[in-house]
């Protein structure tokens, strides 16, 4: 167990750039363009 | 730019904004003495006799002096000023903690900056870059920062906002960055309980590690991530336009995120660190250009639209300025790392260039278009009392930087090459002194340029005074004096 472990984490850079890509894919993902870009206007809300 | 969310009342949130006046006033206070420290230290480099022959005023001791104060102390404090600010406009919601942990908070870092500063002077440091702090002030600085992510958590959980805006994303990374590099770096082992001395619980090449690990994190997470935090507020605010695009902001974050914390070994190149270490260390430092290109489209494609408007807004035309710097700055870090590259600028001026385009040009100029933009509404004043002052003060600081980093430029790659130069015998063509004495008309220049800056921040003294005293100077918008300016 500990050596499957051990042969897993010896290839973290492959597992980090796929949960980064992941958040990338998440991101881009054409569906989310307008909910996400609504964020931008949490500034103005500030009833000023 | 309101919505059905902002039909809410203004004064239906008790936001405490106290708090953030007092960590305006002493951002500014803690500017004017690192910029006034700094530009001593430029006059004893070209001027030794300026070291006055006391202990206490050498460049060694005063050196530190001046990098806390311009990183924690000024840095710092805008850091507070703008995040507590900026967590509850965005949330919506009043900080968390009341009244008490809020002067906690101000008064216990105001006392962790005193008790380093004094360390300094007279000689108890732990001579780790950025780390100077002995044990009993590195355990103060940890209680008031954790009541400092308490606040800010707090804040974020009581939120009305179902979003976390990205601003305060890159506030929280900070934060908790901050914490652990702080801790990890700072493991070490009292002399004694009643002095100042204190051993590293790391030795060797790990305690190098450990060390740049945190130094250059220091510039990442403290001086980048953070400082990111008001340009994605304040820009947007500033120009009255949502930030470009949202979804790159996300990317931006988690990119810098992920590379950031392996990037410290390009400090110790050429050491005993292994050459995989070092590699590993440049190779993600060069992909530290994405997060770069990342944050400074996000920061400038915001204008777009809207460019018109930094002929009118001194405020802007520093925030917009500031991020041109972050990619220039940003651009030059990696190019840095690399090794060959590295071999010839290691040790020289020109990494000092390379920090002060980043430390003036960047973190400097988003905090000064932050506290021109908050002051007025901090305060409730409709306007600054003079937006010609700054302009003035745009101008002359940005000239003092231009003369700083060029003469730096100049002077570290000369005195590199000069290092690297051997005759035909293979001995070394100049004695260190010869290089000491042609880095002289540089230093000179560089003080040139560390004085302009000083100018530029005391003007913006006397026009915040003003502002906060309630008084407006009758006078034309700013275009005209912009267009007899240029």
């Amino acid at each position: 167990m500990e050596a499957v472990a051990e042969f897993f984490r010896s290839f973290w850079v492959v597992w980090m750039t796929t949960l980064f890509l992941g958040i990338v894919a998440w991101a881009y993902w054409p569906k989310r363009k307008s909910k996400l870009q609504e964020h931008a206007d949490i500034p103005f809300r500030d009833d000023e | 730019m309101t919505d059905a969310a902002g039909a809410t009342p203004r004064r239906a949130i008790p936001y405490d904004e106290d708090v953030v006046r007092l960590f305006v006033v002493a951002t500014v206070f803690w500017g004017v003495a690192a910029f006034a420290v700094g530009l001593l230290i430029a006059l004893q480099l070209a001027f030794p006799v300026l070291n006055l022959e006391y202990s206490f005023t050498t460049f060694g001791r005063l050196r530190p002096l001046h990098t806390s104060a311009a990183v924690f102390a000024f840095g710092g404090n805008a850091l507070f000023a703008t995040s507590l600010y900026v967590v509850q406009r965005t949330c919506r919601a009043p900080l968390f903690g009341g009244r008490a942990l809020a002067n906690f908070l101000f008064w216990g870092y105001q006392m962790f900056i005193v008790l380093a500063a004094i360390g300094y002077l007279v000689g108890a440091t732990q001579s780790r870059e950025y780390a100077e702090p002995e044990w009993y002030v590195d355990l103060w600085l940890t209680l008031v920062w954790v009541v400092y992510l308490i606040v800010f958590l707090g804040t974020l959980l009581r939120r009305r906002e179902p979003h976390i805006y990205v601003a305060n994303w890159f506030f929280l990374a900070f934060i908790v960055t901050v914490a652990v590099l702080h801790i990890v770096n700072n493991l070490a082992v009292p002399v004694s309980l009643t002095g100042t001395k204190s051993y590293s619980l790391f030795s060797g090449v790990q305690d190098a590690l450990t060390q740049w690990w945190y130094g250059h994190n220091a510039v990442g997470f403290f001086l980048t991530a953070g400082f990111l935090g008001i340009m994605y507020y304040f820009i947007p605010k500033r120009a009255d336009r949502p930030i470009y695009s949202y979804r790159l902001s996300v990317v931006h974050f988690w990119s810098l995120i992920f590379l950031y914390i392996w990037a410290g070994p390009h400090h110790l190149h050429f050491t005993a660190l292994p050459d995989w270490a070092q590699t590993l260390g440049m190779a993600f430092s060069l992909m530290l250009w994405m997060p770069s290109w990342g944050g400074m489209i996000n920061g400038l494609m915001t204008l777009s639209g809207a460019w018109h408007k930094l002929r009118t807004d001194p405020v802007l035309r520093f925030m917009v300025a500031s991020v041109g710097f972050y990619g220039m700055s940003t651009f030059e870090g990696p190019v840095m790392s690399i090794r060959s590259v590295n071999a010839l600028s290691h040790f020289t001026d020109w990494t000092i260039g390379h920090v002060h385009s980043g430390a003036l040009g960047w973190v400097a100029f988003v905090s000064f278009g932050a506290i021109y933009h908050l002051v007025p509404k901090l305060w409730q004043r409709d306007e600054l009392y003079s937006m010609k002052l700054v302009s003035v003060h745009f101008w002359i600081a940005t000239v003092g930087i231009v003369l700083y980093v060029v003469a730096m430029w100049v002077s570290g790659i000369l005195q590199g090459l000069m290092w690297r130069s051997y005759d035909e015998l293979g001995f070394l063509q100049f004695s260190f002194v010869e290089t000491v004495q042609a880095m002289h008309p540089f230093y000179v220049i560089r003080a040139t340029g560390g004085a302009l800056f000083l100018i530029g921040a005391l003007i913006m003294v006397y026009n915040l005074w003003r502002t906060i005293r309630g008084d407006v100077r009758g006078e034309a918008p700013v275009s005209a004096f912009a267009a007899a300016a240029e």
